[in-house]
């Protein structure tokens, strides 16, 4: 297979055919909490893709170079990823505030957020610790640049859904829905519909 | 209110009250991704009960000590400690674990545990700690279970536990659908409109009529 459309199929595959809230569930809570409005979607994705990538990319180096080598990786990893992942959330919050002060007002209160955000704990946990990569019919080697591409399709994917759902969500609000399903079960039943959608692509590849 | 925090209302609190599925809406995740087997509901019950009984009772024990600036990560570091001890065990069960798979890790960063920890244990006695993650732990597990048993037995038409079939509809022309993801979603809008129902019943002179 060539390599370039391998990585492609990487990619494609982490962020709609096995998309991370519609087909596996990972991280449904900033799902149904920011949705609410498509301008606080918008910010939160950017975040998102941004911490998801430069923590898996600090684990991959964490994983391979501290953990493995000292021959700890299997009773630390827990420990080690959330550790990383919560430090570089601090970090990115105190750059972006020194650097960029527009893009602090944009992303900031979503960054605090991140850190309990379990996609970016599964992403880097699945591309970087053999033993949790998803089903994918992809070949997978567990190299620096296929985490990071990887976890770049697991991040497009939850934006990508966020912002359709925003902007499902926004319709909604207008729409004549039953009593006891307005609020929480209408946007689960939407959510359903939608996963419905998503199953199509589930062909693919032999998922 | 401090007064009438009994130990039993502790612990009840956790299964309608401030269920933490339905009424505070954390840890969906997982709830959502594992319901479609009444087995792995089952210890991924287990497995929550134990580690926010568990990290409940270190932090509020060790509450006095935390510096305020540092406590979020403090508690990360608690809870990934008897998160591993989960996955270390689990490991020993290879069937049970590759079902739950990268669920076993995500607790670590499973908001039940982060939100008990920082909205209730940090300020609470050892043992109102303890009953709070067991009656927590309990009222997320029910919910699991009410959940799987309705996805797999209208699902696939017999719920199967440790490799022997408990119940069986003695058809297998069921709607897949609940088993599938889309299933998952329509099971929890369900229950969720079921407690709407049942909270507008509870107090009928304040809704319109």
């Amino acid at each position: 297979m060539n390599e370039a459309w391998r990585f492609f199929l990487l990619f494609f595959g982490a962020a709609v055919v096995a998309n991370i809230l519609l087909i596996r569930f990972i991280a449904l809570c900033p799902f149904f909490g920011v949705s609410n409005s498509l301008d606080t979607s918008l910010g939160m994705s950017i975040s998102v893709i941004f911490v998801m990538v430069m923590a898996t990319s600090v684990s991959w180096i964490a994983w391979n170079y501290v953990l493995q080598p000292l021959g700890v990786g299997e009773f630390l990893y827990i420990p080690a990823f959330i550790l990383v992942i919560a430090s570089l959330v601090q970090f990115v919050e105190m750059v972006i505030k020194k650097t960029s002060p527009p893009l602090y007002r944009a992303m900031g209160i979503y960054l605090p957020l991140i850190t309990t955000n379990c996609a970016v704990l599964a992403a880097a946990t699945e591309s970087v610790k053999p033993g949790f990569f998803t089903k994918l019919n992809i070949p997978y080697n567990y190299g620096f640049v296929e985490s990071v591409i990887y976890t770049l399709g697991v991040a497009v994917g939850f934006s990508l859904v966020l912002i359709i759902f925003a902007a499902l969500r926004e319709r909604l609000e207008l729409a004549p829905i039953p009593k006891f399903f307005r609020g929480v079960p209408i946007a689960f039943i939407t959510a359903a519909l939608f996963s419905l959608a998503f199953m199509g692509f589930a062909g693919m590849f032999n998922l | 209110m401090d007064k009438d925090r009994t130990m039993f209302g502790e612990f009840i609190k956790g299964f309608v009250r401030v269920n933490p599925l339905l009424v505070l809406m954390v840890g969906l995740c997982s709830a959502l991704a594992i319901s479609t087997k009444v087995e792995s509901c089952i210890f991924m019950g287990l497995a929550v009960i134990f580690v926010l009984s568990c990290s409940n009772v270190i932090i509020a024990s060790i509450r006095k000590f935390i510096p305020d600036q540092i406590r979020i990560p403090i508690y990360i570091v608690v809870i990934a400690s008897f998160v591993t001890i989960v996955d270390l065990t689990l490991k020993t069960m290879p069937a049970v674990y590759e079902r739950l798979g990268v669920w076993i890790p995500l607790i670590v960063v499973n908001c039940i545990i982060l939100a008990r920890a920082e909205g209730y244990a940090s300020g609470a006695t050892v043992p109102h700690a303890l009953m709070d993650g067991l009656g927590i732990g309990l009222g997320y597990t029910c919910v699991l279970l009410i959940m799987s048993v309705f996805r797999e037995l209208l699902g696939t038409g017999e719920i199967e536990m440790f490799n022997t079939t408990i119940i069986s509809l003695g058809t297998k022309k069921m709607p897949v659908i609940l088993i599938l993801f889309p299933g998952a979603f329509i099971t929890y809008a369900l229950l969720s409109a079921l407690l709407q129902w049942y909270q507008d019943r509870r107090k009928p002179k304040e809704g319109e009529g």
